[in-house]
């Protein structure tokens, strides 16, 4: 299993209600439910990988964050889990919003477009950046809006979201975030994962 | 119609109490089964028909002698596989294969009962054909699943027996008919009306059959389990065997000819007034009402793993009503899954040889066994 899987995996705490937005093929909510005995729904995107979910007894339900979060009650999950697909909605704020309305906590991951090999790319290329994470060209990129670990600091400072826990993840080796380590994580960290709260 | 004496069937001697509010009792309820209850008697699977199927889910009807409605879904091997579930279905009551409906004979008048019979809902429906769990001795089922009407009587089982059922399969159905749906029902319970051989429903006491107004009926509920692209696409306006237009009102598309069979062949196999029956509790079906506007409520106790399918091209229970009932289950914290599977095929999609709602069928219900 990925490494990003394992960290979200150890931010969850045994026995709650797990709500995965964009499951794939259900890896997570699997391991998941094995290993902390938790409670998860899916909602997935793609046919084929709702199919896969199916025939792992897992309940996945066929949706589209943007149109069918709604579907869900306020708080009626203790943790959403976004794993790298915040950057592809038409209007991101409004999605973390609606995590944030159905769960307590959310634990998003974004790829980082502050990494010094994307930054690199740019700056020496001249060309939109093309790496292992972010492997699409700039004209059939789902892509729409790239943000960077720092973006996504000040994006939750200025929203009133807490960050209970930042990550940072690069290659295998994982670290933590913090507001003196933010410049430095943010240039050498392919992924951020993080642990947001509502802050009442 | 000897061989509708052959037909399996139970006396059920408990009363119910129906919504109209009278009461029945010794009524028979007619079943076929597919496959064996096994020891632990927990491979058993209950399937509701629609509106005018039976109790003959595969195999060969031995009434039609056609294949059985639900025949690509379910037998040895298929995705609901009879080598290891135990299939059992009922022909609702107010239907015409056996069970107690407006062609069985009154006792009082030693006739039938025509429109005296009095007027159901899917909750009587439902309530008649839990007596079969008890009849096999079940304590509960592995799953129930239908479609189109009998995806209606998936979600009252569950809301009525929210323990009877492990898992629950509704397919391209509705928590509540919407006006559409009621005004097509209207458009064939009229016709039906309209035939002079009607006789406001006393048509056998007089060696009659109202066959004109049923055919219309069927014809008109026939285009709404279509869409207008496999239509469209099937018959276009090819002509019926002949080069030109014939200037008569003949049937010269394909499409005429069609509508014109489809209603003919269905005269043969269903009664008038079971059709003014079953229409009518489709109509009346109103989960939402039931539960005083709030479906959830519906499933709130219940444990049931649900499972809901709706079909792209199917516009008489569209994918938004399905998904009516999955935002009621998200909201009582039920476990539910739903997919949309992708066909031109329309409402009739789940009766046909559609590869991706088999394997959803067969996905869901060997994970979960």
């Amino acid at each position: 299993m990925k490494k990003e899987f394992q960290i979200i995996s150890e931010l969850i705490e045994n026995n709650t209600r797990v709500l995965d937005v964009g499951c794939g093929d259900g890896t997570l909510m699997k391991f998941l439910i094995d290993k902390k005995n938790v409670d998860t729904r899916g909602l997935e995107i793609s046919k084929n990988n709702v199919q896969s979910c199916i025939s792992k007894g897992l309940s996945v339900i066929e949706g589209n964050a943007e149109k069918d979060l709604h579907q869900f009650s306020n708080l009626s999950f203790d943790y959403v889990v976004l794993s790298q697909t915040l950057q592809a909605f038409y209007n991101p704020e409004k999605v973390i919003n609606d995590l944030l309305r159905v769960a307590n906590k959310a634990i998003v991951t974004i790829p980082n477009f502050g990494h010094w090999k994307v930054r690199t790319h740019l700056l020496l290329k001249g060309t939109m950046p093309v790496t292992k994470i972010l492997p699409n060209e700039w004209y059939n990129t789902p892509n729409l809006h790239m943000c960077s670990i720092k973006d996504f600091f000040n994006f939750c400072a200025e929203k009133k979201i807490e960050l209970y826990k930042s990550i940072a993840l690069n290659v295998e080796k994982t670290s933590e975030i913090n507001n003196s380590n933010i410049d430095i994580k943010n240039l050498n960290s392919e992924l951020g994962i993080f642990l947001i709260k509502k802050i009442k | 119609m000897n061989i509708k004496e052959n037909i399996k069937k139970i006396i059920v001697k408990k009363p119910l109490q129906l919504d109209c509010g009278k009461t029945i009792n010794d009524y028979p309820l007619a079943y076929e089964t597919y496959g064996k209850l096994n020891e632990k008697k927990d491979n058993a699977i209950l399937a509701f028909h629609a509106l005018t199927g039976d109790q003959f889910v595969s195999g060969i009807n031995p009434v039609t002698n056609k294949p059985g409605w639900w025949s690509y879904l379910v037998g040895p091997s298929k995705a609901i596989d009879t080598n290891k579930f135990f299939v059992i279905c009922a022909n609702v009551i107010g239907g015409c294969m056996g069970s107690f409906g407006p062609s069985s004979i009154d006792n009082k008048t030693k006739k039938t009962y025509g429109t005296n019979f009095p007027v159901l809902t899917i909750n009587d429906m439902v309530n008649a054909q839990y007596n079969l769990l008890e009849f096999f001795n079940i304590e509960k089922l592995y799953s129930v699943l239908g479609g189109s009407m009998g995806g209606m009587q998936v979600l009252q089982f569950v809301a009525n027996f929210p323990n009877k059922t492990k898992t629950a399969i509704p397919i391209a159905c509705t928590a509540s008919h919407s006006a559409q749906n009621i005004a097509f029902n209207e458009l064939g319970r009229q016709s039906i009306m309209a035939d002079s051989n009607w006789k406001e429903g006393n048509y056998s006491k007089l060696n009659l059959s109202p066959d004109k107004g049923l055919a219309v009926a069927r014809m008109a509920a026939h285009i709404t389990y279509l869409s207008k692209k496999g239509l469209q696409e099937k018959f276009g306006r090819k002509l019926q065997e002949k080069d030109d237009l014939n200037f008569s009102f003949d049937a010269d598309f394909q499409i005429e000819s069609y509508l014109r069979y489809q209603g003919s062949i269905f005269v043969d196999r269903f009664d008038a007034n079971s059709y003014l029956y079953i229409t009518r509790a489709m109509d009346y079906f109103d989960l939402i009402k039931q539960f005083k506007g709030n479906l959830s409520k519906a499933f709130e106790k219940t444990k049931t793993k649900f499972f809901i399918i709706s079909f792209t091209s199917d516009w008489l229970y569209p994918t938004s009503e399905n998904k009516e009932i999955v935002i009621a289950l998200n909201s009582s914290g039920a476990d539910v899954g739903f997919i949309e599977i992708t066909s031109d095929k329309g409402h009739d999609s789940f009766l046909l040889d559609v590869p991706e709602f088999l394997k959803t069928v067969n996905n869901f219900l060997e994970a979960n066994y």
